[in-house]
């Protein structure tokens, strides 16, 4: 499913280079759930930025390959295409655009890449309610203006509403679990399952904290630090790292 | 602000940023007297989308209690220059909602003089403007209150919006009031599209201009909501946007 090999990243701020990954190997297999954890500023963000293209996050050396797709040869908007998807840690507002309009256009723009027929005006319908239904997100929130005023539980439940109907093949969550309440975590955590866990798909789930967990329970646990993964182990390492802080366990 | 038949020069504020050479081609413009009568309410909507030079001179009264709606989708002229001089009498309403899509070396310019000489009219103007490659979009708009003219309620709302570092936007609302209690807004912006808000589009699978276009549609629909015709201005402007994406 997806094989990162060595991966070297800096990000470019205010004009200045600075490295953040520095040889960072993973291999995901389908139908696996992986959790990656560490301290701030470890790299957990910059691994899901540098995955999903955005501007500024640029690859200094290294592979990463998704079904045997060089991610890092195609753009953004076709590494979407390819079966990614990147839940952001903080979704953006865009105003004006209503969650439909946008989310048709993407669906039907992946389509068209991948060759397969345009959903219609009501099949899109269909799919978005359904989603919708399944993340508890009243109907009318996707009319509205993308992410404009919905809370940060809200623009969680969203973003899972957006995977939902853009049916991905591998799912990249940057802390979808901050922000949320205990309820809308534990929603949250159902439809990763709902939609994820299945054998052809495979998450990686980004997240300083155990609790998102506890829902959707990881195979494999690693800890990232200092832009490189220390140690991996089974869901018994997070528990191990909750007790006992990263430093005692990386 | 009366256009002679003698051609204006850079000196002459309401023609700073004219395309000269092109607006002599068009030279004299000719005027346009619109006149609403008491209590009427009356819509026009002006489509310039040519692919040459115009320029549009119109002279509005808005009459006691009337109200009028004014719709502009200025773009692929070389030239295309609207001049609007809108006259409120009493509880008069004029409302402007106006888009300028400039690409190549376009210069585009919307003059307004807006004049509340009664009591308790109301003026509404909204412009937005996108400018790629080398083009020039500009809005000079002035609102002038007279003496007496108590209750004015006049808005002005400029945004424009830069797709390239060498498009240019000249904005300027000007506020002339002498009289007191009046509501007079305005508000002006110019800046580019959210690169933030680019790539989250992109992430989900949707191609650059697309992104660019999906969000330039929202940019300038303001101008539009609530025309009469908004629904006909939306796709004229959607597929003018196409084009300079």
């Amino acid at each position: 499913m997806l094989h990162i090999d060595n991966l070297q990243a800096m990000v470019t701020a205010s004009g200045a280079d600075k490295p953040i990954l520095k040889g960072l190997s993973l291999t995901i297999k389908a139908g696996e759930i992986h959790a990656i954890m560490g301290p701030n500023g470890a790299g957990k963000s910059t691994l899901g930025y540098t995955l999903g293209g955005r501007p500024g996050y640029t690859v200094t050396g290294g592979s990463a390959v998704l079904d045997g797709e060089d991610l890092f040869a195609l753009e953004p908007w076709e590494r979407a295409a390819a079966g990614l998807f990147l839940g952001f840690q903080y979704p953006v507002e865009i105003p004006g655009v209503s969650f439909v309009q946008f989310l048709r256009e993407a669906a039907n723009a992946q389509r068209t890449r991948r060759g397969e027929p345009a959903l219609s005006g009501g099949e899109f319908l269909k799919l978005a309610r359904e989603k919708a239904a399944l993340l508890k997100l009243d109907m009318d929130m996707l009319k509205r203006p993308v992410n404009v005023g919905f809370s940060g539980g809200e623009k969680k439940r969203a973003e899972m509403v957006q995977m939902g109907i853009l049916d991905p093949k591998l799912a990249v969550l940057d802390e979808t679990d901050s922000g949320l309440d205990i309820d809308a975590l534990r929603i949250v955590g159902e439809g990763i399952n709902a939609i994820m866990r299945k054998p052809g798909k495979a998450v990686l789930l980004i997240t300083h904290y155990q609790r998102l967990l506890d829902y959707v329970k990881p195979d494999f646990v690693h800890v990232l630090a200092g832009g490189r993964i220390v140690k991996s182990g089974g869901p018994e390492l997070a528990l191990e790292l909750e007790e006992q802080g990263y430093e005692a366990v990386a | 602000m009366s256009e002679l038949a003698l051609l204006p020069t850079r000196k002459d504020e309401a023609f700073r940023y004219t395309d000269l050479d092109a607006l002599a081609g068009v030279w004299p413009v000719a005027r346009e007297d619109i006149l609403v009568p008491s209590g009427q309410i009356t819509s026009l909507s002006l489509v310039e989308q040519g692919e040459s030079a115009v320029a549009r001179h119109l002279v509005i009264e808005i009459e006691a209690d009337a109200a009028f709606d004014l719709r502009i989708l200025n773009t692929g002229n070389m030239f295309g220059r609207i001049a609007v001089e809108v006259k409120l009498g009493e509880r008069a309403a004029f409302t402007l909602g106006a888009v300028q899509l400039g690409a190549a070396g376009e210069t585009l310019e919307i003059v307004t003089q807006v004049s509340h000489e009664a009591p308790d009219a109301t003026s509404r103007q909204v412009v937005r403007s996108v400018l790629g490659s080398h083009a020039t979009g500009t809005y000079l708009g002035k609102v002038a209150v007279a003496r007496g003219a108590v209750g004015t309620d006049a808005g002005q709302s400029v945004r424009a919006m830069l797709l390239d570092r060498t498009a240019t936007a000249n904005a300027k609302p000007e506020l002339e009031i002498y009289a007191d209690d009046v509501k007079c807004a305005h508000g002006c912006a110019v800046g580019e599209l959210d690169a933030m808000g680019l790539f989250y589009l992109q992430s989900r699978g949707i191609p650059p201009a697309q992104a660019r276009r999906l969000m330039l549609q929202a940019f300038v629909a303001e101008a539009f909501a609530g025309a009469p015709e908004e629904e006909r201005l939306q796709v004229l402007a959607l597929a003018a946007l196409e084009q300079i994406v």
